[in-house]
C-alpha cells in the first residue's frame, strides 16, 4: 500500500516534471532570439526585424504561458508528495528555490508583462531592455534550480546531523560551485539554444517550402541555423564534459548507460546492446572499440568500471540491496539523447552551410528534415536527458545520501496521489491542445506587416 | 523555550507574513477581478478592459506566492512538509485553479471564436474563485490548530480541514478579496465597467463588513487567546466599517487602501496569534511545530537573510515601476482591434 502511494508519486513527479521541461528549453532560448532581434531593429530600423521579434515573440508567448503555470506545480509539490525528503534537504534545497523566486520568477513575470503591454508605454530602448531582462531572469532560473537538483547528483557542502537525522548546509560556497553543477547548467543552457533554434528552423522551412514570407523567414532560418549550431555544438561539448563527471562521481549512471557489465580497460562504447540481466551480462552488443575509454577520460585506454564490481561495491558501503538503475531506460535514454544531439549538429551545419551558399530555400530535402527531425530532436533529447539523468540516479533520490524508497508523503494515502497524478495528467493533456493550436495557428500564419511600435502594440493585447 | 524575539527564526517567520501579505494584497485584486469579471463585463470589449487592468502585473504578483513557499521550504522545511502534505487536496485544487487561470489570461485573446473566448472566461472565473476560498480555509485551520501527531505529521485528513469555522474563514477570505478587487477596478477601468465596480463595491463592502465581524467573533472563541492577538481582529472589521463609509462617500483610492489595510491586518493578526507556533496541534499543544523546532540551520537562515534584505527592496522598486507604467485607467478604446 505504501509503496503504491511511492510509485504514483513518482509517476506523478516524473509526468508534471517532464511535462514543463518540454517548455522550458524553449524558453530558455527564444527569449535571447527575440531579444537580439528586437535589439537588431532598433539599431538597423529594418522594419523585417521589427516583424521577426512580433512573429516569434507570440510564439515565445504562447510557451511561455504553459512554461509558468506548470512551474507552479514543481514549486510545491515537494511538500505535497516528497514531505519526509523535503524535511532531510530543505536545509540546503529550500534555499536555492526561494533564491530561484526572488531572483529570476520576479524579473521574468514583471518584465514580460512590461514587454507583452509595454510596446507603446516604453521608449523603444527602455522596451528592449525588457525583454533582455526576461532572458536573464530565465537563465538565472536554470542557474538556481539546477543548483538544487544537481546537490541531488552529487551532494556537497553538508553534513548530517545524526540527532535530527538531516542533512545541513555547511558550505554554500561549496554548492554553488559544485562541479556537477557547472557541467549541468551549461549543458542546459546550450540546450535551450539548440532546441530554440531547431523549433525556429523547423517553423522557417515550412514557409520557405510554401515560398511565403520569404524575406522574414530566410533571415530567420539564418538566425535559427546560427543558434542551432552553437548551441548543439555546445551541447555535445558540455554533454561530453558532463559525462565525465559521471563517470567520476556516478560511475554506476555511466556503467549502467553503457550496458557496461564488467570493468574494462580499454573500455569501448556500445552501440547496440541487448541486456540479459538474469545473468548479469549483455545477450548482444556491438561496440566501438576504446569509444567509451575516450568519451570517460580523453584517452584511449583508461579503465572504466562495470555494474557488477560497482554493485558489489555499493554493498559493502550501504548493505545490501540493488543499486541498479533501470537498465532499459539508460541505455536507451542516453542513446537517444546523444542521436538527438547528432541530428542537431547536422541540421545546424547543414542550414549555415547553405545559407552562406544562399541556397537555403532551394533543397525541399532539408527543408523536410529541419521541420520534422529537428523538431522532434528538441524534444526528443530533453525528455530523454534528463529522464537518463533522474533515472540513472535510481535507487537513490539523493546520491549515495537518501534512498528514493520512503521519501514520500507518509501521511498521504495512495488514493489522494491517484487524484493528484490522474487530475494532473488530465489537464495536462487537455491544455496541450489549445496551446499546439495556436502555437501552429501562429506560426502558419506568419509575420504581419507591422513598421512601427503602435502596430505590435495593436497585436500583443487583444 | 526561552528565545527572545530577537532571533533568525523569528525574523523569518515576520518575512513569511511579510510574503504572505504580499500575495494577499497584490493578487487579492486579480483574484476579485477574475470573480467580478462575469458580472461586471457584459460584453466582450468589457471583459477585455476588465482583464487588462490587470493584465501585465499578475504573473508577477503570483510570484508572491512562490516566493513564499520557497521561502517557506529554505527557513521551515518542516512546517512546508507537514503543511503542504497534510493540506494535500486542497493545495491540489489550488493548483488546478492557479493554472487554468494563468493559461487563461494569457490565451484568452488569442482567438477571436467566442465561444473560445466565454470558455476561457469560465477558466477565470474558477479559477479565482477556487485560491480566493482554499486559502482562507487553509489559513482557518492554522488558526484554529489541526492534528499534529507526535513526529510532526499532520494525521487528520481531508474532511477534518472542512470544519465550520475555515469554510467561514473561507468565504471571508472570498469576499474580501472580491470588494479589493471591485476597488481596484474602480480605480483602474473607465466607463461602464468603472460604473459597475463602483455600484457593487457599495453592498459589497457592507456585506464583507458582516462576514468578517462573525468570522473575528468566532476566531475570539476559537482560539480561545482573548489577548493575542488582541484588537487587531478588531482593528480589521473596523477598518472595513471605514471602507463602507468610503465607498458611499464616493472616494474610492481610499477605500482600496484601507481594504488592503485590511488584509494586512488579518495576515498580521492571523501570524501573531499563531507565534511561536507554525501549526498548532490540536492533539497536544507539546507536539506542535515551532519557529525554532520546524526551522532550518542557523547557516541556511543567514544566508537567505542576506540574500532576501538586498533583493526584496530592488524587487520592490521596479515591481512599484511597472504599475507606474501602466497606472492609466484602461478603457474600451484601449482594447479594441484596430481596422486592418
Ligand atoms: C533549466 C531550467 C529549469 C528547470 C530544470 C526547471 N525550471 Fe521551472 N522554469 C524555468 C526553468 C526551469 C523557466 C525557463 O525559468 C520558466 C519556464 C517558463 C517561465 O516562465 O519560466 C520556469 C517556470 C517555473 C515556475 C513559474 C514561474 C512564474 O510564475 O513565473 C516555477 C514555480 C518553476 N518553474 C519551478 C520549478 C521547479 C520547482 C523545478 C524543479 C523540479 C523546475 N521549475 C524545473
Ligand atoms: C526539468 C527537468 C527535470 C526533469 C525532466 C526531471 C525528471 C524527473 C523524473 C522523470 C523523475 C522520476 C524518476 C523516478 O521516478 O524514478 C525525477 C525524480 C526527481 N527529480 Fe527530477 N527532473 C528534472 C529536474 C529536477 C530538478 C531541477 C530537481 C530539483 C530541484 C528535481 C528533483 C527531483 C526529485 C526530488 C525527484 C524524486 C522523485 C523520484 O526520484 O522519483 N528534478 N525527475
Ligand atoms: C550530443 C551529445 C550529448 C552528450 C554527450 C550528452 C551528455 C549528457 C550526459 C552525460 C548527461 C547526464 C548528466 C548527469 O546524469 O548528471 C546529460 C544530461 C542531459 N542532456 Fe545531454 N548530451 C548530449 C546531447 C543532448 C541533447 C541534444 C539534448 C537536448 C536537446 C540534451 C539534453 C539533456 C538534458 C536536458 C539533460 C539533463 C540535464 C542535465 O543534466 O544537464 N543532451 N547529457
Amino acid at each position: 500500500m505504501e509503496d503504491l502511494a511511492l510509485l504514483l508519486a513518482r509517476w506523478q513527479f516524473g509526468i508534471v516534471t517532464v511535462y514543463h521541461w518540454l517548455f522550458v528549453p524553449i524558453t530558455l532560448g527564444i527569449t535571447w532570439m527575440v531579444a537580439i532581434m528586437e535589439t537588431t531593429w532598433l539599431y538597423t530600423k529594418n522594419p523585417v526585424y521589427l516583424r521577426m521579434t512580433k512573429f516569434w515573440g507570440k510564439l515565445m508567448l504562447i510557451n511561455f504561458a504553459i512554461g509558468v503555470v506548470t512551474g507552479i506545480v514543481q514549486e510545491f509539490q515537494f511538500g505535497m508528495n516528497w514531505s519526509t525528503y523535503s524535511r532531510f534537504v530543505g536545509d540546503i534545497f529550500g534555499a536555492p528555490l526561494a533564491i530561484e523566486a526572488l531572483l529570476a520568477f520576479f524579473i521574468e513575470s514583471t518584465f514580460l508583462g512590461l514587454w507583452i503591454f509595454g510596446w507603446k508605454k516604453l521608449r523603444p530602448t527602455v522596451h528592449a531592455i525588457t525583454i533582455w531582462l526576461v532572458a536573464f531572469g530565465t537563465m538565472a532560473s536554470a542557474f538556481w534550480i539546477l543548483v538544487a537538483g544537481s546537490w541531488m547528483q552529487y551532494p556537497v557542502g553538508y553534513v548530517l546531523n545524526p540527532e535530527t537525522g538531516r542533512a545541513e548546509m555547511d558550505n554554500f560556497l561549496e554548492i554553488i560551485t559544485s562541479k556537477m553543477l557547472w557541467a549541468q547548467f551549461p549543458h542546459t543552457i546550450f540546450v535551450g539554444f539548440a532546441t530554440a533554434g531547431s523549433l525556429m528552423l523547423g517553423v522557417s522551412a515550412w514557409h520557405l517550402m510554401k515560398k511565403q514570407h520569404l524575406e522574414v523567414m530566410r533571415k530567420s532560418a539564418a538566425f535559427a541555423s546560427v543558434a542551432l549550431l552553437i548551441g548543439s555544438l555546445g551541447v555535445a561539448l558540455t554533454g561530453h564534459w558532463l559525462g565525465q563527471v559521471m563517470v567520476e562521481v556516478q560511475p554506476m549512471k555511466m556503467a549502467a548507460a553503457e550496458a557496461l557489465w564488467e570493468d574494462e580497460q580499454p573500455a569501448s562504447f556500445s552501440l547496440f546492446a541487448v541486456g540479459d540481466k538474469e545473468n548479469n551480462r549483455n545477450a548482444v552488443n556491438v561496440v566501438i572499440p576504446s569509444g567509451l575509454s575516450l568519451l570517460s577520460c580523453n584517452n584511449l585506454d583508461c579503465e572504466v568500471r562495470g555494474i557488477n564490481s560497482l554493485q558489489a561495491e555499493m554493498v559493502e558501503n550501504h548493505g545490501p540491496g540493488d543499486y541498479i538503475p533501470n537498465l532499459f531506460v539508460t541505455y536507451w535514454g542516453f542513446r537517444a539523447m546523444v542521436g538527438a544531439g547528432s541530428l542537431m549538429i547536422l541540421i545546424g551545419a547543414l542550414g549555415v552551410w547553405f545559407y552562406l551558399r544562399g541556397t537555403l530555400a532551394k533543397h525541399r530535402w532539408f527543408l523536410l528534415l529541419a521541420l520534422w527531425g529537428g523538431i522532434a530532436a528538441g524534444f526528443v533529447g530533453n525528455a530523454t536527458g534528463w529522464i537518463f539523468t533522474e533515472l540513472g540516479r535510481q535507487p537513490w533520490v539523493v546520491y549515495e545520501v537518501l534512498l528514493t524508497r520512503g521519501t514520500n508523503s507518509p501521511t498521504v494515502p495512495a488514493l489522494w496521489v491517484w487524484i493528484s497524478l490522474i487530475g494532473f495528467s488530465v489537464l495536462y493533456a487537455i491544455l496541450a491542445v489549445p496551446a499546439v493550436y495556436l502555437f501552429v495557428k501562429f506560426a502558419k500564419a506568419g509575420p504581419g506587416e507591422e513598421t512601427s511600435n503602435a502596430d505590435v502594440a495593436a497585436s500583443m493585447v487583444y | 523555550m526561552d528565545q527572545g524575539i530577537l532571533n533568525l527564526e523569528t525574523l523569518w517567520f515576520v518575512l513569511i507574513a511579510v510574503l504572505w501579505t504580499g500575495f494577499f494584497f497584490l493578487e487579492g485584486f486579480d483574484f476579485g477581478v477574475g470573480i467580478l469579471l462575469p458580472f461586471i463585463g457584459k460584453d466582450d470589449d468589457e471583459r477585455r478592459v476588465v482583464i487588462n487592468t490587470i493584465g501585465p502585473t499578475w504573473d508577477g504578483n503570483e510570484v508572491w506566492l512562490l516566493t513564499a513557499g520557497g521561502a517557506m521550504f529554505a527557513a521551515f522545511p518542516i512546517w512546508y512538509a507537514t503543511m503542504f502534505s497534510g493540506f494535500y487536496l486542497a493545495l491540489f485544487l489550488i493548483l488546478i485553479g492557479l493554472i487554468v487561470r494563468g493559461v487563461a489570461f494569457e490565451y484568452r485573446s488569442k482567438s477571436p471564436s467566442s465561444e473560445w473566448r466565454r470558455t476561457w472566461d469560465g477558466a477565470i472565473f474558477v479559477g479565482s474563485v477556487l485560491p480566493a476560498f482554499l486559502f482562507g480555509v487553509a489559513f482557518g485551520n492554522l488558526v484554529r490548530g489541526v492534528q499534529i501527531d507526535a513526529a510532526g505529521e499532520y494525521v487528520g485528513g481531508f474532511w477534518a480541514l472542512l470544519n465550520p469555522y475555515s469554510l467561514l474563514m473561507g468565504v471571508a477570505s472570498l469576499i474580501l478579496f472580491t470588494l479589493h478587487g471591485a476597488l481596484f477596478l474602480s480605480l483602474k477601468s473607465k466607463g461602464v465597467v468603472c460604473d459597475r465596480a463602483m455600484e457593487v463595491a457599495r453592498p459589497l463592502s457592507i456585506a464583507t463588513a458582516g462576514v468578517l465581524a462573525l468570522a473575528m467573533v468566532w476566531s475570539y472563541v476559537q482560539t480561545d487567546s482573548g489577548v493575542v492577538p488582541g484588537l487587531l481582529p478588531i482593528a480589521a472589521v473596523a477598518l472595513l466599517g471605514v471602507v463602507i463609509w468610503l465607498t458611499y462617500a464616493k472616494l474610492f483610492a481610499w477605500a482600496f487602501v484601507f481594504t488592503g489595510l485590511t488584509i494586512v491586518t488579518v495576515v498580521a493578526a492571523i501570524f501573531i496569534g499563531m507565534y511561536p507556533n507554525v501549526m498548532t496541534s490540536t492533539i497536544d499543544p507539546a507536539y506542535s511545530l515551532t519557529v525554532f523546532n520546524a526551522s532550518s540551520t542557523t547557516m541556511t537562515l543567514q544566508i537567505m537573510s542576506i540574500v532576501a534584505l538586498i533583493f526584496v527592496p530592488i524587487v520592490l522598486v521596479y515591481q512599484s515601476w511597472s504599475y507606474w507604467v501602466f497606472r492609466k485607467r484602461v478603457g474600451p478604446e484601449d482594447v479594441r482591434t484596430p481596422a486592418h
